[in-house]
């Protein structure tokens, strides 16, 4: 068996594991990434990228069949409208091979030799690796820093295991043709992106959601826009109830009343949330610190064993592409001797729902858990007239801040295309932006951003345009 | 109704002026006769000036920490009758005016005209130190102000300040920031590595050492001002030469021992203190030139045949010199009793001013703080001050052994205006000798 020496193995080619490798070549520490499938991980193969390409798919062909239904204010008609799916699919796949392509290449252009197999660990400085269907290719690593950056997995109901009717979001971003009816199991941001894209594919769509209401992580006035679109796109929500298991092809639910049903289903998604890959490849071999499901780690990304790093959603919540980058980049440098701590001031989400919602920094409720007095203030889109021209007035831009200093801690928004306002909003935050500072600043007019300004002014008490 | 001015009385001789360290009332207050209007002090001691009349304050003569000639204004009283004041109405009538509507500034009014030290006219009225305030940065708006953080509370500042901080291994939390709502600046970050590069901070990075900026100014009055005045005096005046020498104490102190356990109870115990000034009343006799006071102003040397021996003292607000007269009258415990005496009432600030002044020598001793040598200041006028250290155990030859002996230093200090360093160093051995052999305090 060849044996490899090399001074860091990273374990997954996700958004961490690459750019921890790219980092790694550019401070010149010699680096080995194994990946068993494309590199990309999760992400670019089969979360983030192809669920925002079948979701401007979706949108697109919704819009088309407005026009056909001769229901578009704008004015515009359009023939009966038509989708191929495969067609659609292979679009999407096109879009991942050319963005997985470009990963292994920037690797290669930095350096990092890329080997392809399933790592196993046998111990803290060793990993053996397999490719697919290949045993006697195996080989094995050497490495004096060990980065593990296995990433997370779709959770699976033990009662409803993932078969050809219930699937996860890998299966639900590759179908070829539209179901007639789907049933989403859990209304997070996976379960309502899928659906609502599936449901403007001309599925009829339920989600099934044991909490009270849709979106849980996110606060109740956010969610309301989305609410009130998935109502209109006559996407229908069981809220309340919880999934019993498939019962001759059909999904057993019990309502909070008690009472049970069953929903027709040619197709199931469950999207209950995912969890750190932490079993099935020698991790628990190293019996490193866990916490929860997660490994534990500390603000270097250190494990509990010495020179063995963790990042990204092995690492545990909040589970996203850019918090394993940033993590990635950071331990490539710590490893290449300088000093570095793993400190942001926020980490913005995005849910590319039917408005689209992003946060950055706390809530208003997050403030008060936190004891801090803070002023919070939103600016509705209706008041916007960017939002106008696109169609897009349901929805808002909040900021919440300090009231002693006016330090702006955080902002939400919800509204169409709202998920560019992230990088404004994480700037201000990372700058250590005041009200004054947002408020004083020149946003371009006609544009969604002016709704940034303007909910600055409204918490300093002048607002302008409402 | 009429106006009686109390002036500064005249405390003594040669006494110019005098400070006010208190004042026990304010204008507006109503007084009794004989009640304490004020705390002034001249040379080491402090006075109460009473009231002689019943009436109404009407002004203050000056600020505490202020000094005022003998003779000038005080305190102006309104009382009944025609009062003690015969002044013009001229300047009668604007004090009165003044007294009713702002009293406060009535002390900077032209009747201070006869205080010495007026350069510095101060408009407070009330018994608190009327010194300045520290000077102090100028401060930002409220906003720009260094902003302290609260425990727990994360350092802010942007993503590329907190990289520099890392690289320059700097923890932000101890960064002062004077941004907006305390953001850390790259200037801060600068000043902070810079305050460590000069070794102005500490190295670390808990409370131990933590940079602190307090400043506080006090005034420096009263006794403090006193000694702070008498101390520059004596180094600016006197070319002070140090003679250590060492003694043998151990004689001494067994006799002491002895004394102590034979007379202790009837006649009180007795230190080394009156043992040493028997010596130095001894050492006198040779040399008289020692036990004298110079006036530099007019280049006379007085020598006094009396030993009046100060014994510099430290009380509470500081360094005071009560004075045994006529130590040489004096046998060990009778020194012992009066030392005691004078202490007490240095003290409790009850001493008189003929208890504090009239010096011919000086005794400091710090007990068991002592030292190896100390280099005494001399009480100016006075010629010579003595200083003991500290009593050891030390191994010492004699007859060609070594045995242990008790030996303490002395470390005297001498006017080399008038004292040679021969007589000196002939004047400390001849107290040695007296110390080293001590039935020779006794035995004439």
């Amino acid at each position: 068996m060849e044996t490899i020496n090399t001074t860091l193995l990273i374990i997954g080619g996700g958004p961490g594991g690459y750019v921890a490798g790219i980092r790694a070549g550019q401070l010149g520490i010699p680096t080995v990434l194994v990946e068993g499938a494309q590199p990309g991980g999760t992400c670019l193969n089969i979360g983030c990228i192809p669920s925002k390409a079948l979701i401007h798919a979706a949108d697109e062909y919704c819009k088309v069949r407005g026009y056909a239904a001769e229901t578009s204010s704008l004015g515009i008609t359009a023939g009966n409208a038509r989708i191929d799916l495969n067609k659609t699919v292979a679009w999407k796949d096109g879009i991942v091979r050319k963005l997985t392509g470009g990963v292994g290449a920037l690797l290669k252009k930095n350096g990092v030799r890329l080997v392809n197999g399933w790592a196993t660990i046998l111990d803290g400085k060793t990993v053996e690796v397999t490719p697919d269907g290949a045993p006697e290719a195996s080989v094995r690593i050497r490495c004096e820093h060990l980065l593990l950056a296995s990433g997370s997995q779709a959770v699976e109901l033990p009662f409803m295991p993932f078969d050809g009717t219930v699937m996860s979001s890998t299966e639900a971003l590759s179908l070829t043709s539209v179901p007639e009816r789907l049933v989403v199991v859990g209304a997070g941001y996976i379960g309502l992106e899928l659906g609502t894209a599936l449901r403007k594919l001309g599925a009829q769509v339920t989600v099934v959601e044991a909490a009270e209401r849709i979106l849980p992580a996110y606060d109740a006035e956010l969610v309301k826009p989305v609410a009130a679109s998935l109502a209109r796109l006559g996407v229908e929500l069981r809220l309340a109830t919880s999934v019993l298991g498939m019962e001759d092809g059909r999904v057993k639910v019990r309502d909070a009343s008690g009472v049970e049903a069953f929903l027709e289903a040619d197709k199931v998604l469950v999207a209950v949330g995912r969890k750190p890959r932490t079993v099935g490849w020698g991790l628990e071999n190293l019996m490193l610190d866990m916490e929860g499901r997660a490994l534990k780690v500390d603000d270097g990304c250190r494990t509990s064993m010495r020179n063995v790093w963790a990042i990204g959603d092995l690492t545990g919540e909040p589970m996203l592409a850019h918090r394993a980058m940033a993590q990635g980049e950071m331990v490539a440098e710590i490893i290449a001797g300088k000093r570095r701590h793993f400190a942001p001031a926020a980490i913005p989400a995005v849910c590319y729902t039917d408005p689209e919602i992003v946060v950055a920094g706390m809530s208003p409720a997050d403030a008060l858990d936190a004891g801090i007095e803070a002023i919070s203030a939103s600016f509705p889109f209706s008041a916007n007239g960017r939002a106008m021209t696109i169609e897009g007035t349901d929805g808002f831009v909040r900021v919440v801040a300090r009231r002693d200093n006016h330090l702006i801690l955080g902002w939400q928004a919800v509204g169409v295309g709202v998920s560019e306002l992230a990088a404004g909003f994480t700037q201000s935050i990372e700058l250590g932006a005041l009200l004054e500072d947002v408020g004083r600043t020149i946003h371009a007019h006609p544009t969604l951003g002016e709704a940034v300004q303007e909910a600055a002014l409204r918490a300093l008490g002048h607002a302008l345009h409402i | 109704m009429g106006i009686h001015v109390i002036k500064m009385p005249d405390l003594g001789e040669g006494i110019a002026e005098v400070e006010v360290v208190a004042w026990h009332v304010q204008p507006g207050d109503t007084v009794k006769e004989d009640q304490v209007l004020a705390d002034v002090m001249t040379d080491k001691a402090t006075v109460e000036i009473p009231s002689p009349v019943h009436g109404v304050i009407t002004s203050l003569g000056g600020a505490i920490g202020q000094s005022l000639a003998v003779g000038a204004e005080l305190i102006r009283l309104e009382v009944e009758g025609a009062g003690n004041y015969s002044g013009d109405k001229a300047r009668q009538e604007p004090a009165k005016s003044g007294a009713a509507k702002a009293p406060a500034e009535e002390v900077a009014e032209p009747q201070l005209e006869a205080v010495a030290e007026s350069s510095a006219p101060v408009k407070a009225s009330a018994p608190a130190p009327a010194a300045k305030p520290a000077p102090r940065a100028p401060q930002k708006p409220s906003q720009g102000a260094p902003a302290m953080r609260a425990a727990g509370e994360k350092p802010l500042a942007a993503p590329a300040v907190r990289q520099r901080a890392w690289d320059l291994g700097v923890e932000l939390q101890f960064v002062p920031g004077t941004g907006p709502a305390g953001r850390i600046t790259h200037a801060d970050l600068d000043a902070h590595v810079d305050g460590h590069r000069h070794g102005a901070a500490g190295g670390g990075r808990d409370e131990r050492y933590a940079e602190q900026h307090g400043e506080h100014a006090a005034p420096v009055i009263g006794l403090r001002r006193k000694i702070a005045e008498k101390m520059q005096e004596a180094k600016r005046h006197i070319p002070h030469f140090t003679y250590v020498e060492e003694v043998d104490v151990t004689e001494l102190e067994a006799l002491r021992a002895q004394l102590n356990a034979r007379y202790g109870l009837e006649r009180g115990k007795l230190t080394l203190l009156p043992l040493l000034m028997r010596a130095v009343v001894l050492a006198l006799r040779a040399y008289p030139s020692m036990s004298a006071r110079y006036d530099d102003d007019s280049n006379v040397l007085t020598t006094y045949d009396a030993a009046h021996i100060g014994i510099a003292t430290q009380t509470e607000t500081g360094l005071m010199v009560p004075v045994v007269r006529h130590a040489e009258a004096r046998d060990p415990w009778s020194s012992a009793a009066e030392i005691l005496r004078l202490a007490e009432a240095a003290r409790s600030g009850k001493a008189t001013r003929d208890e504090l002044t009239g010096s011919t020598i000086t005794i400091t001793s710090l007990g068991p703080l002592g030292g190896i040598v100390t280099t005494p200041v001399i009480n100016r006028p006075e010629v010579a001050i003595i200083g003991t250290n500290r009593i050891v155990d030390r191994p010492v030859i004699r007859d060609g052994a070594m045995v242990a002996r008790k030996m303490m230093n002395l470390s005297s200090s001498f006017d080399h205006r008038v004292i040679d360093g021969m007589v000196a160093a002939q004047f400390v051995q001849t107290i040695r000798g007296y110390l080293e052999f001590p039935a020779t305090l006794f035995v004439e």
